[in-house]
C-alpha cells in the first residue's frame, strides 16, 4: 500500500504500542482500501491483536496517528469510534452471557438509539417505535448471518459455538458499521462454517459495501477471501501484498516455520 | 403471543389488587398507631433500596456511601423548609402556618424535586472519581464518600454559608422541620399518620414505575451489558461513563426525595441519622432480596424495616434479660442483620426473589472475568 493509494478507509501511520519494555506493535504502516477485505496475519503474539485494538481505541498508540474515513481517530474513546462506523468481533466469544441472541445484537444498535434517560422512564411513542424497530433489526441482522429463526430468543450462551460467532458478527452488524473488524473469527469451525463464513465476508461486501479487516489463523481462509495481506512478526511488519506474494515470501515462512525452513 | 399477555393481564390484576389492598391498610389501624408508623417507614425505606438497586443491582456499582445521598435529601429539607434560617424570611407556596414563621419555608413538593437535584448532582460527584475503578475500589470510595458526608453533616454546625447561616444543626439537629401540607389537602399532623402513609406509597410507586421501566429499556440493557462485559459494551458503542453516571444519578435522586420526605416525617435532620451504619442497612435490603429483582428489593425493605423497627425492639428485645443475660436485643441489631446475610449467603445469595440475570451470573460465573478493561495506560 503506497501514499499514493486514493481511497483508503483506514489509514494507519507509524503505529507502535508499547507496554512498560514491551513493543508490542512497532512503528507499523498499514492502509485498507475501501471495500476490500484485507488479512492481518503473523505467528501468535505478533501484536495483531494489540493493533486491533489501537484501531477499535480500546487502547491508545504510544506513537503515531490512525485517520478512518477521513476523521483523525488516534486514542479516541472506544464508543465513538464504533459511532463512526468501525464494528469488531473478538478473539474469545465476548456475548452478554444472560441475554438473548436478540437482546445481544440490539446492544450493537445502542449508538442508532436515541431513547434517553426520560424517554425510557415515560416510555414514548417514539420510544416504543425505535425499540420495535430495533427488535426488527437485530433479527433481520441473525437472519442475515445465517441464524435459524428458532434461536433468536434464546439465551447467548445455550447457541453453539458457530452460532455465537455469527450473533456476534450480527451484533457487530447492527451499528451500520463501514469497516468491519473480524478477530479470529474461524476459531473452532469446522471446515464447512469455515467455508460458511468465508461466503458470508464476500456477501457483505458485495451487498453492503462493508470493508473487512481480518485476523486470521486458519490459512484457507485467509487465502481464499483476502485481497490483499499484510504480515507482522514481534510487532512489526514483515510483509505486504497479494496472497500469491505473501505465500511466498521468505520473510513470512521463516516467520512461521523458524529458520532454515527457507532453504530446505 | 396469547399466552404471554393472558400472563401479563394477570400480573397486572394481582398487582392491582394487592395495590388496592396496601392503600386502604391505614383505613384499618388507629390514625397514630405504631403499625402504620413501620408501615410508612417501611415505603420511605422501599424508595432508598430501590434507588440504590439502580446503582448496584442494575448497573452492578458496588455503593457502600448511599447514606450520602439520604443526607443530602433531608437536609435539602431542613435547609428549604424549617426554621433553621431564622433570619430569612423566605415562603413559597406553603400553608398558613409555615407562612406565619420565619425561616425558609418553600412547599414540600418543590423541596422533593430540590433534593433530587442536588442528589443527582452529588451521585456525578461520587461518580466521576469512580469510574476509572474496578468493582472493590468503587465500594471503597463510596464508602469514604458516604463517610465524608456524615462528617461534614456532624461538624457543619461551625461551617458559616453566610452570618447566621450554618450547614447543619450537628447532633442537635434542625428541628422542627416543615410538616408537608399540599394544596386542597390539610395540613399534615403527627398526630394522624395516614396521609403520611399515602405520600410514602405514592412516592414508593413512582420509583417502583421507574425500576421497572429503566430495567427493559435502552439504558438498561446498556447497564446489563457495562456489568457483564464492559470491554465488549464500550465497543458496541456504549458509553461507559455517561451511562455509569445515569445509574448514580438516578439512584441517588431516590435516595434524595426519600430523605426529604423522611426529614418532614421524623420531624429533624440529626447528623447521627447519617452513620455509615444505615448505608449497610440499605443495602442488606438489596441483597436480602436479590441484587437487580424490583420485587425482591421490595421484600427485603418491609422485612428489615419491620426486623429492625419491631421484632428486635419490641418482640424479642427481653429475650437476653429472660435467659439471664443483661442487655437488650435492640443492641445486637446489627449483628443480627450481619448474621442474617451470612445465612442468606450460605443458603440463597440471589436473594428471596431472584432476578434471572443475576442469578445466572452468579451460577455461571459471568461478568467476573477478565471484563474491565484496565483503561489507565502504563
Amino acid at each position: 500500500m503506497t501514499d499514493a493509494s486514493p481511497d483508503l478507509i483506514l489509514d494507519a501511520r507509524d503505529v507502535s504500542k508499547v507496554f512498560g519494555g514491551l513493543t508490542a506493535v512497532g512503528g507499523v504502516n498499514f492502509g485498507i482500501p475501501r471495500g476490500g477485505i484485507v488479512s492481518l496475519i503473523g505467528p501468535n503474539g505478533a501484536g495483531k491483536t494489540t493493533f486491533f485494538n489501537m484501531l477499535t481505541g480500546l487502547y491508545k498508540p504510544t506513537t503515531g496517528r490512525i485517520v478512518f474515513d477521513e476523521k483523525a481517530i488516534t486514542g479516541g474513546r472506544p464508543d465513538k469510534i464504533m459511532a463512526l462506523g468501525i464494528a469488531r468481533t473478538f478473539q474469545n466469544i465476548r456475548l452478554f452471557g444472560t441475554m438473548s441472541a436478540r437482546e445481544n445484537v440490539m446492544v450493537g444498535e445502542h449508538a442508532r438509539m436515541r431513547a434517553g434517560l426520560f424517554g425510557s422512564i415515560l416510555r414514548t411513542p417514539r420510544v416504543r417505535r425505535e425499540e420495535r424497530h430495533v427488535s426488527d433489526k437485530a433479527a433481520e441482522e441473525l437472519a442475515y448471518v445465517g441464524l435459524p429463526p428458532n434461536t433468536f430468543d434464546q439465551l447467548a450462551i445455550n447457541l453453539s459455538y458457530g452460532d455465537q460467532r455469527r450473533v456476534e458478527i450480527a451484533r457487530a452488524l447492527a451499528s451500520d458499521p463501514k469497516l468491519l473488524l473480524l478477530d479470529e473469527p474461524t476459531a473452532g469451525m469446522n471446515p464447512q462454517e469455515s467455508d460458511e463464513l468465508t461466503a458470508l465476508m464476500h456477501r457483505l461486501r458485495d451487498e453492503r459495501g462493508l470493508t473487512i479487516l481480518l485476523i486470521e489463523h486458519d490459512m484457507k481462509v485467509v487465502m481464499g477471501v483476502s485481497e490483499y495481506i499484510t504480515v507482522l512478526d514481534h510487532g512489526e511488519k514483515i510483509a505486504e501484498g497479494l496472497p500469491e506474494q505473501v505465500r511466498n515470501d521468505d520473510r513470512v515462512i521463516e516467520a512461521y516455520l523458524g529458520k532454515g525452513a527457507v532453504h530446505e | 403471543m396469547t399466552a404471554a399477555m393472558g400472563n401479563r393481564n394477570v400480573k397486572i390484576a394481582i398487582f392491582l389488587v394487592g395495590l388496592f389492598i396496601v392503600a386502604i391498610l391505614p383505613l384499618f389501624f388507629n390514625e397514630s398507631s405504631g403499625f402504620i408508623d413501620d408501615c410508612t417507614l417501611a415505603l420511605a425505606y422501599i424508595v432508598m433500596a430501590l434507588g440504590l438497586n439502580i446503582i448496584v443491582g442494575f448497573a452492578g456499582l458496588l455503593d457502600l456511601g448511599y447514606v450520602a445521598f439520604f443526607a443530602i435529601g433531608a437536609y435539602t429539607m431542613g435547609w428549604f423548609a424549617s426554621g433553621f434560617y431564622a433570619e430569612a424570611d423566605i415562603h413559597v407556596f406553603v400553608g398558613e402556618f409555615a407562612s406565619s414563621i420565619p425561616g425558609i419555608h418553600v412547599n414540600f413538593l418543590i423541596v422533593l424535586i430540590i433534593a433530587a437535584a442536588f442528589t443527582t448532582l452529588a451521585g456525578i460527584v461520587i461518580g466521576l472519581p469512580t469510574l476509572r475503578l474496578r468493582g472493590d475500589y468503587i465500594a471503597i470510595v463510596t464508602l469514604a464518600f458516604g463517610e465524608i458526608i456524615h462528617r461534614i453533616a456532624i461538624n457543619g454546625d461551625e461551617v458559616q454559608i453566610a452570618e447566621g447561616f450554618p450547614l447543619t444543626n450537628g447532633r442537635q439537629g434542625i428541628t422542627p422541620v416543615d410538616k408537608i401540607d399540599l394544596p386542597f389537602i390539610e395540613p399534615f399532623t403527627s398526630l394522624n399518620l395516614r396521609p403520611w402513609y399515602w405520600v410514602a406509597l405514592a412516592l414508593a410507586l413512582f420509583v417502583l414505575f421507574v425500576n421497572f421501566r429503566l430495567r427493559d429499556s435502552r439504558l438498561g440493557r446498556a447497564w446489563i451489558a457495562l456489568r457483564e462485559d464492559e470491554v465488549a459494551a464500550i465497543s458496541m458503542g456504549i458509553p461507559a461513563v455517561k451511562t455509569k453516571l445515569l445509574a448514580y444519578g438516578t439512584g441517588a435522586a431516590f435516595g434524595g426525595m426519600s430523605g426529604a420526605f423522611l426529614a418532614s416525617y421524623l420531624n429533624t435532620v440529626n447528623a447521627d441519622q447519617f452513620a455509615f451504619s444505615f448505608s449497610i442497612f440499605v443495602l442488606a435490603m438489596v441483597i436480602l432480596g436479590g441484587l437487580g429483582s424490583i420485587w425482591g428489593v421490595v421484600l427485603g425493605a418491609v422485612a428489615l424495616t419491620f426486623i429492625n423497627y419491631r421484632l428486635i425492639p419490641d418482640v424479642l428485645n427481653d429475650v437476653p434479660n429472660k435467659v439471664g443475660l443483661d442487655f437488650d436485643l435492640s443492641e445486637l441489631s446489627f449483628g443480627i442483620f450481619g448474621f442474617l446475610l451470612v445465612i442468606m449467603m450460605v443458603l440463597r445469595p440471589e436473594g428471596l426473589i431472584p432476578e434471572r440475570r443475576r442469578q445466572m451470573e452468579l451460577e455461571q460465573g459471568i461478568g467476573t472475568g477478565d471484563t474491565e478493561l484496565d483503561l489507565v495506560e502504563p
